[in-house]
This record gives structure tokens, sequence and C-alpha cells, in this order.
């Protein structure tokens, strides 16, 4: 019951999926629409899963007085604030939940990823020293790309923007296309494994 | 349902949505910009925030879009009382905070990992795989490239028109390059040695290109968030 079933709910739903690919009757269309269906309803429960799992913890923090608990309770607020706002009022557009949306999580949002612009300053200057053929050749494409993007790249060379874009589609793009063909296989076979049940980490320890 | 509103527009009496929006906005720019300085008391309100506002929208969205019209709606005014099954193997998610009744969480990680596993399966041979292999089917010599050389003036159009000549083969080269780097059968020695490392080459040009691109990109961003204080918030530029 604890191995056994699960590897063969598994295994029906992936081969459903693939199945309905090779052969869309709809013996194996209809159930497959079922099945999809069902495990977009399910991977929403996970959400909510996730979500609880930080309520609990924070909760846990802020009833021991752990470390930020304070923080916590910020946390929780937000949390609780959020959900009421939204699963009271809906989500619709020019809403309160859209308001916040807009003006809470959006700013914070992009700010926190432009920090990065900052980190990825500093990261770069410690580790952008062109001590090897490989490293110059990343050093040189990235200071390329850089300026290929930026007006002040054009002042130094009219064919700087056209240069770039030859970058991108041309070697970048052969590379690109060699990590994607093999990351293709790889989640081909992994996906095999775990829907033949040769792959059962998902499931956890054997308890 | 009728969503809960802010006044919009000081006329009507009410709180002004849109200077109430631009204000908390930018405290919240400000509050996160502090980790520029420490890490800090501010900054750490405003990560608490974040993480529970993006948490409590992550929820919303899930029950509005997903639970309610794939799952409530049917199951109670659609009379489809097949969907109690995924219903009832959502619930079972929850039994993994009971450490006894957890093994049942695993039927409903099946069901998803199964689906999602067909579906990556499925979405790596069509969209990546079979999509990839075909656009590299291109040929070596384009004589089109080539006439363009030869009647090219000099200057960057001469240097366009070679790279134009140049791009079919080093996308081939690139391409099988890159394959024989990741080729780990054999030892890469020889002749695949020196082919895995003209493949190092390309992969290092891919890199650069992509940390270039995302260095512009958070840029980009900055820009817009220093725009939006001087501009939205404080007035200073139009």
């Amino acid at each position: 019951m604890k191995t056994e079933v699960p590897v063969v709910i598994a295994f029906v739903a992936g081969m459903l999926m693939i199945v309905s690919l090779f052969s869309p009757h709809p013996v194996f269309a209809g159930p497959a629409a079922v099945m999809r269906n069902w495990a977009i309803v399910i991977t929403a429960f996970a959400y909510v899963l996730g979500v609880a799992n930080i309520a609990r913890i924070s909760a846990g923090t802020v009833r021991t007085r752990g470390r930020d608990w304070r923080y916590k309770v910020v946390l929780l607020a937000s949390l609780g604030g959020m959900l009421g706002i939204g699963l009271a009022g809906g989500i619709q557009g020019g809403g309160l939940f859209d308001w916040s949306y807009m003006n809470v999580m959006v700013p914070m949002q992009s700010t926190m990823f432009s920090l990065l612009a900052f980190f990825i300053a500093s990261a770069a200057y410690r580790a952008f020293r062109a001590r090897s053929v490989e490293a110059t050749l990343l050093l040189v494409t990235a200071v390329i790309v850089m300026l290929g993007r930026v007006p002040v790249g054009e002042r130094l060379w009219s064919g700087l923007p056209a240069f770039t874009e030859w970058i991108m589609e041309v070697p970048n793009m052969a590379a690109k296309r060699g990590i994607m063909i093999g990351a293709a296989l790889g989640a081909i076979s992994t996906g095999l494994k775990m829907i033949l049940g040769l792959e059962r980490s998902y499931l956890g320890s054997d308890k | 349902m009728r969503p809960l509103t802010i006044a919009a527009g000081a006329a009507s009496g009410g709180l002004d949505g849109h200077v109430l929006g631009t204000w908390v906005a930018a405290a919240l720019t400000l509050a996160i910009f502090s980790f520029l300085y420490k890490d800090n008391p501010v900054y750490k309100l405003a990560e608490h925030i974040f993480i529970g506002v993006s948490a409590g929208y992550v929820v919303c969205l899930e029950y509005w879009n997903v639970f309610v019209p794939n799952l409530w709606n049917p199951l109670v005014s659609g009379g489809e009382f097949i969907l109690v099954v995924p219903f009832a193997l959502g619930l079972l998610l929850f039994t993994r905070f009971s450490p006894r009744a957890a093994w049942l969480s695993r039927w409903a990680i099946a069901a998803m990992v199964g689906s999602y596993a067909g579906f990556a399966v499925i979405g790596a041979l069509q969209g990546d795989l079979i999509a990839q292999v075909r656009a590299a089917m291109i040929p070596v010599y384009s004589a089109d490239a080539a006439a363009s050389l030869g009647a090219a003036a000099g200057g960057n159009d001469y240097v366009f028109a070679l790279l134009a000549v140049l791009q079919n083969p080093l996308t081939i080269i690139g391409l099988v390059t890159t394959l024989f780097y990741f080729f780990f059968s054999r030892e890469h020695r020889g002749g695949l040695g020196m082919a895995s490392r003209v493949g190092i080459w390309f992969l290092m040009i891919s890199f650069g290109a992509s940390f270039g691109y995302t260095v512009m990109s958070r840029v980009s961003l900055l820009i817009g968030r220093l725009h939006f204080l001087l501009s939205d918030w404080l007035g200073v530029i139009r």
C-alpha cells in the first residue's frame, strides 16, 4: 500500500499522457484530459500545502519566541491580510487585491531583482579575470553583449548592436541548442524512469 | 462577487488609492534598497511582508483560477462526483503534517509526478528534442550568403556579409562540439578531447552572452525602480 499503490498511480497517470499523444482516440484522450485536470487540482492543493507549511513554521517560531519572531508576526499578518482580501473580495482587476499586488508585491519583487545588478557587478569584478582562453571568451562576450545593448556601444562601433545579435543567434544559439538537446534527452529518460517505477526518490523514505 | 476597493480620487472624498499606492510602493522600494547598506531591520520587515503577500497571492490565485472553476463548481453545481477523487487526493497531501499518516500523501504526489513526468516526456520530445534537431538541419554552405559577400562594398557591409557566410558552419560546429562535450561515455582525449574543448569555448561564449543579457535586464529593472522613485513618487523628472 505504501509503495506499490503510488507506483501504480504514477504509471497509469504518466502512460495516459504519453499514449494519448500517440493515439488521440477518445478511449485514451478522454481519461488523459480528466487526469490532466486532476493533476492541476492536486497541484493547487500542493501550493496551499506549501503556504500552510510556511504559516505553521512561522506560528511555531512566534509561539516559542524564537529567532526573529517579531518578523514572523509581520509575515503571518501579511499572509492573512492578502488571503482575507483575495478570498473574501475576489481577484478582479481594480479591486483591493489588485491594488495590493500592484503597490506592494510588484514594487518589492522588481526591487529585489534590481538589487542583483549591484551584486552581479561585484561578483563579476572578482570572477572576470582573464586567466584562461575560456575565461577570456566569457569576459569578452559578456562585455560585447552589454555594450551592444546601450547607446554608447553604438557610438563606439555602429555595427556593435548587429554584432551582438549575431553572437546571440549563432555561437550562443549553437551552444544553447546542444544544452537543450542534452536536457531534453535527460528529461525524457528521467520521466520514463519515474513512470516505470525505476526512479522512486519522490516517494521519500520507505517508512 | 463585488471586489473590495479603495476609492479612486480625492474628489470622491475617500482615500486616494493611487497616491496611497505610490507612497506604499516607494516606502517598500526604499526598504528593500536599504539592504545595499547592510542587512537591517527595515529590510527584514519588507522581506517578511514580501514573503507573506506573495504566499497569500499564490493561494488566492489557485483558489479562484483552479479550485473554484475546476473542482468546486463542477462538483457542487455540475454534479461531477468523480471530482471527489482529486479533492480527496489533494486533502491527503495535508497528511504530511502527521508523521504516522504522512505515507498517504504519496498517492497524491504520485498522481502529480506521474502526470507531470508524462507531460515532461511529451514536452521534451516535441518542444525541445525534435524541434532543436530539426532547426539544426541546415546547409553548411549558403550560396546567397556567399553572393552577398562577393557584392559587399567593404567596412561593416563586408564584416556582416562574412559573418553571414560563417553563420551555418559555426552553428553546426558549435552544436556538434557542445554535444561532444556532454558525451561522457569515453574519456575526452585525442580527437574527442579537441572537439570537446571547442565545445567548451562555445559554451563559454553562451554563458558570457547570458551573463551580459542578465546584467542588462537587472540594470533595466534598477532604472525602472529609480524612475518610479524620481518620477511617480517625487516628481523630480517628467
